[in-house]
């Protein structure tokens, strides 16, 4: 593809620098005018009391629908155009030959910013442990991939701001990276499916982002938001729905009798209700939005998360492919315990 | 010409499957089409993001579904 500058060019740079300068401008105005319009229409035109429950259920409904929905937009764009200059063979690259422990630190670092869907997560693996990369540096990647997902952090921001989102990174940073050293020390090579060792890498190595133009990368960015939005619609309503009922119809406080701080079990049940729930985070996130504002604490909510989200039962029967049913156990059972110790730790420092 | 579509049944590799053949009629290339579905399989060819498409065992594209038309600048310089 040339490079060089010809008028045409540089007029269809400029065309697509303001189109996306406007696309921003939009974004903000809906943002900003989200509340005010269904204050307005539901309080107003409709005639509900908003601190009634009916009238602040419904205003919250549609209130969060909008508002997620234009985080998620706005976020998944600009992650996924970020990401497309990154790639899984780079991050191969990248880990060869790195000692355990830098190892955990460069995958799980690299698994937040790795663009990764988990179907891809056996070939992934398969790709990684064939090439030499250690078990342990694989898992860390694995782990931290799902874990810190841009959807969770788009919501996570718009819902709670900087500070929670800081503290799910991070978290999800630690946690893989510890997960994955303990599976390293373990040593447990021999529950792996024995063929992935086994796999020879024929063949030149493609890296899946060479040759890429801003306008593919964009094209890429809006692909990424329609998809993952048709793929998760139904999930964000049945979320938003279930938040706006406790929003509108649990007492306040409600939460904070039962899983408040005084009680010493609430993170380890949130953690055991949360791991075999399969959600992404646009479904849990709305109904920990509720949750919170009734009392219940963060660091609860954050473990209830990350349970949900980073192991799920399709990606299990996706990894038993590859991975033997002890070694699935010991990945379920390590990153549990660490989120559970996350949970409490929010909950203490907090 | 023999082109395969790595993948496991994704989206992704119906749509890559879809914009192949595509191309390939459009091209008038009377080409093989298969699907290969076992992970061992897709692995060793190199590949870590599916969907995948190989063209007569070269892997020429992995990771994205491209557009008919991107297939068919992929396929043209391969037609012998």
């Amino acid at each position: 593809m040339s490079t060089a500058t010809t008028p045409d060019t540089r007029r269809h740079s400029l065309k697509r620098r303001g189109g996306l300068l406007i696309a921003a401008v939009i974004w903000w105005a809906l943002y900003l005018l989200n509340q005010p319009f269904w204050d307005w229409l539901v309080g107003r035109v409709v005639g509900l009391d908003l601190t009634s429950r009916l009238g602040s259920g419904v205003q919250f409904f549609f209130l969060d629908t909008v508002k997620i929905l234009l985080l998620l937009a706005g976020i998944i764009f600009i992650v996924t155009v970020l990401r497309s200059f990154m790639s899984v063979e780079r991050t191969r690259a990248l880990l060869g030959g790195k000692r355990e422990g830098i190892g955990n630190v460069l995958a799980a670092s690299l698994g937040v910013v790795t663009p990764f869907c988990s179907c891809s997560a056996v070939p992934a693996f398969i790709g990684f442990v064939a090439s030499g990369i250690p078990l342990g540096v694989t898992m860390s990647f694995l782990i931290a991939s799902p874990l810190v997902n841009e959807v969770a952090i788009a919501l996570l921001l718009g819902l709670f701001g900087i500070g929670p989102t800081l503290m799910y990174v991070g978290a999800g940073l630690v946690i893989a990276i510890l997960a994955g050293f303990i599976i390293g020390r373990l040593k447990l090579e021999r529950w792996v499916e024995p063929f992935v060792f086994e796999t020879k890498l024929r063949g030149k190595i493609i890296d899946s982002t060479a040759g890429l133009t801003w306008d593919d990368r964009i094209q890429m960015g809006i692909e990424e938001v329609g998809s993952i939005l048709r793929k998760i619609w139904p999930y964000l309503l049945v979320g938003i729905g279930l938040g706006a009922a406790i929003h509108g119809w649990a007492p306040q406080d409600f939460f904070a009798r039962y899983a408040g701080p005084d009680n010493p079990f609430a993170v380890l049940v949130a953690v055991v209700i949360g791991i075999p729930l399969y959600s992404n985070a646009a479904g849990i996130l709305p109904l920990i939005d509720a949750l919170y504002a009734k009392g219940m604490p963060m660091g609860t909510l954050l473990a209830f998360m990350m349970a949900t989200v980073a192991l799920s039962l399709p990606e299990m029967i996706l990894l038993r492919r590859v991975l033997k049913p002890k070694l699935i156990a010991v990945f379920v059972s390590v990153t549990a315990v660490g989120i559970v110790g996350v949970g409490y730790l929010f909950n203490a420092i907090l | 010409m023999n082109i395969k579509i790595l993948g496991s049944g994704c989206s992704n590799c119906v749509n890559l499957e879809k914009a192949a053949k595509l191309a390939a009629s459009e091209l008038g290339i009377d080409a093989t089409f298969e699907k290969v579905t076992d992970y061992a399989d897709i692995a060793s060819y190199g590949i870590m993001r599916t969907p995948g498409l190989v063209v007569d065992e070269e892997v020429v594209l992995s990771g994205r579904v491209p557009t008919a038309a991107q297939v068919k600048e992929l396929l043209a310089p391969l037609m012998s």
